[in-house]
């Protein structure tokens, strides 16, 4: 069996981003970037079904800028086979994200697409689910637990009220959530050799696919400020001022 | 064109989610609809009828639905989407899973998660775990979003008397099977529309001292409880307690943060409380920005003297 997984060349969640003054975005220049958290989850979660012999061979492809290849590399050194980068320096919506990896799990016959549930910069939460829908297949989305059961597999997914399971016949959408595994570390050795697995380069256009979505962000502000609270010095202080300034209990 | 809401419920009670949305759905148009898809849901139905604002209620009572697998119920959502300029529905896990599927079978984008509506075609969400807010324009025919239902306020339950329809068609992708489920079960509000919630965080430690020190607070206050992902991860206390930017959104009266340092990714999920109380021994604690209250103290000594006190 095959795994194809997407990994988003993202700002890394430490940082924290500043609005432009002019309000056409975040300020990107000189911040560290890193793999979307969640895409690294469902790397290692290839990695696993690999190591337990129900993977053979893992494929992970990121639609971006050239950069994005340090994250494809990072993959691979964590144990992902080969990189398909589709270089674009537009705006990467999930759209034209899942119709992208749409034509390339099936040029590969991937039998598991795993994604991250959201990539931390747009907050979309949308791509995987696009993905399964465009491929006609089903979808385990914010997965905790996953179990390849012959042709099928059974996600647990954290739901709002606690947990679900589904069994999907295969081929099949994942999407990773926090508790399904924790991602290891690359060892120095998985980097340099990460460094000589096959990279392959494409545009949007080999997919046949146009980049251009008609969804436009016309204008990035600043979230309103808190204003500056008080340190209270004591319990019935903080009592005091919950019942008579703030009057919520 | 009219406007699709999709209701939240759990095929006996509709949630509070579906009113906030059908509240985000009048701002983007005036006839309102609202489809009810489950199994068993008559009274879903019955109570989406009575809520203000809505003209029309659609009912898709089948098995095929009845844990609205995202496979079926997007098939059926695209087959009644001729008839509606908009499709919304609750930025709920229920939301968040079908709602883009229903998009791509419609190849259309979708907006997710909005805070507030400027015009029918024009939104204000949240990215980068909050720390910014885009303005999306979309020149869509059907605009699909999501809403954040804590920025809207609910609309009134009572007083509607909209027409129930029943919808024929019964779509079964044959794609999924639901296999088993593990809820919660809590006596408390629920975690996004309880009017006080006490968080707990990495300092509780352990299970049992969110049961000591956190869950007496809480139910002297008839608050819910949250925690933070370390305490999630940790297995204190099972996911879907996670408030943050990855986990539930929560905007109460009163948010009560105990031993949590006030990661962004937290502070995306409950810094549009109104007013923030953050215990914590370390003063420079990141919590302290939000906070409208901070109080240093060790929370094994300041929780079980402020429960005792109230
Ligand atoms: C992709 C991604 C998504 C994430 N999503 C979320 C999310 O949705 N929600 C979320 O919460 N986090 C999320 N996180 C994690 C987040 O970055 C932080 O790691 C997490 O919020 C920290 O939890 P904490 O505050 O409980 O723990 P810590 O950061 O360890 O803080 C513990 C705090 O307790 C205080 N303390 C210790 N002992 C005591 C005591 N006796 N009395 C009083 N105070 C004490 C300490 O001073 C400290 O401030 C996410 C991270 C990533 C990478
Ligand atoms: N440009 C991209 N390249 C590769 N994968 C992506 C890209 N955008 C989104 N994805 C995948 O889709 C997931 C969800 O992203 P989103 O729907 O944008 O929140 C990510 O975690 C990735 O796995």
């Amino acid at each position: 069996m095959k795994a194809l997984v997407a990994v988003k060349r993202v700002i890394d969640y430490n940082v924290k981003v500043r609005v432009k003054a002019d309000n056409s975005g975040v300020d990107l220049s000189n911040t560290k970037m890193s793999i979307n958290p969640f895409c690294e989850i469902a790397v290692e979660e290839a990695v696993r079904l690999k190591e337990a012999g129900v993977i053979d061979e893992i494929i992970v492809a990121s639609i971006g800028p050239k950069e994005a290849q340090e994250q494809i590399r990072a993959a691979l050194a964590l144990g992902a086979d080969r990189g398909i980068l589709v270089q674009t320096d537009d705006k990467a919506y999930p759209l034209q994200v899942a119709k992208i990896l749409k034509s390339i799990a099936e040029s590969e016959g991937t039998d598991i697409i795993l994604l991250g549930k959201q990539a931390i910069d747009d907050d979309n939460n949308q791509t995987g689910q696009m993905l399964a829908a465009l491929m006609g297949i089903g979808q385990g989305t914010f997965a905790s637990e996953v179990k390849v059961e012959g042709d099928k597999v059974n996600v647990t997914r954290e739901i709002d009220g606690g947990l679900q399971t589904v069994a999907l016949p295969l081929p099949a959408v994942i999407t990773t959530d926090l508790r399904l595994n924790e991602p290891r570390y690359a060892k120095l050795p998985n980097i340099m050799k990460a460094k000589k697995k096959p990279l392959d380069e494409k545009t949007p256009a080999d997919f046949g696919v146009d980049m251009t979505s008609k969804q436009t962000i016309t204008k990035v502000t600043p979230p309103p400020e808190r204003s500056a609270g008080v340190k209270v010095g004591s319990v019935d202080e903080l009592i005091d001022k919950l019942r008579n300034e703030a009057k919520v209990i | 064109m009219a406007i699709l809401v999709y209701a939240e419920h759990d095929n006996n009670e509709l949630k509070k989610a579906t009113l906030s949305t059908i509240a985000a759905a009048e701002k983007m148009g005036s006839d309102v609809h609202v489809l009810v898809a489950g199994s068993g849901c008559q009274s879903v139905a019955d109570a989406a009828a009575k809520a203000s604002g809505v003209s029309k209620v659609l009912l898709a009572d089948n098995a095929a639905y009845e844990y609205q697998l995202a496979e079926n119920v997007a098939l059926l959502v695209k087959d009644l989407a001729g008839d509606y300029s908009h499709i919304v529905a609750p930025a709920t896990t229920t939301g968040k899973n079908f709602m883009p599927r229903v998009a791509a079978l419609l190849d259309v984008s979708m907006i997710s998660d909005i805070t507030a509506v400027v015009d029918a075609k024009t939104f204000e969400r949240p990215i980068y775990a909050g720390n910014a807010v885009a303005t999306v324009q979309t020149s869509e025919d059907k605009v699909i979003v999501t809403v954040r239902t804590t920025a809207f306020d609910a609309v009134v339950a009572e007083g509607g008397s909209a027409s129930v329809e029943t919808v024929a068609t019964v779509e079964d992708a044959g794609k999924s099977n639901f296999v088993s489920e593990e809820l919660a079960k809590s006596d408390r509000p629920e975690l996004t529309s309880a009017e006080i919630v006490v968080s707990g965080g990495r300092a509780l430690q352990n299970g049992e001292n969110f049961t000591k020190y956190i869950e007496p607070l809480a139910d002297k206050l008839g608050a819910a409880v949250g925690a933070s992902r370390a305490a999630v991860d940790a297995g204190y206390v099972p996911n879907d307690m996670q408030v943050g930017q990855t986990g539930k959104i929560v905007a109460p009266q009163l948010y009560i943060a105990a031993g949590i340092s006030g990661a962004i990714q937290h502070l995306a999920g409950m810094k549009d409380s109104k007013t923030i109380v953050a215990i914590n021994n370390d003063p420079e604690a990141p919590i302290a920005s939000v906070a409208d209250y901070f109080l240093e103290a060790d929370l094994y000594d300041a929780l079980p003297e402020l429960t005792s006190k109230l």
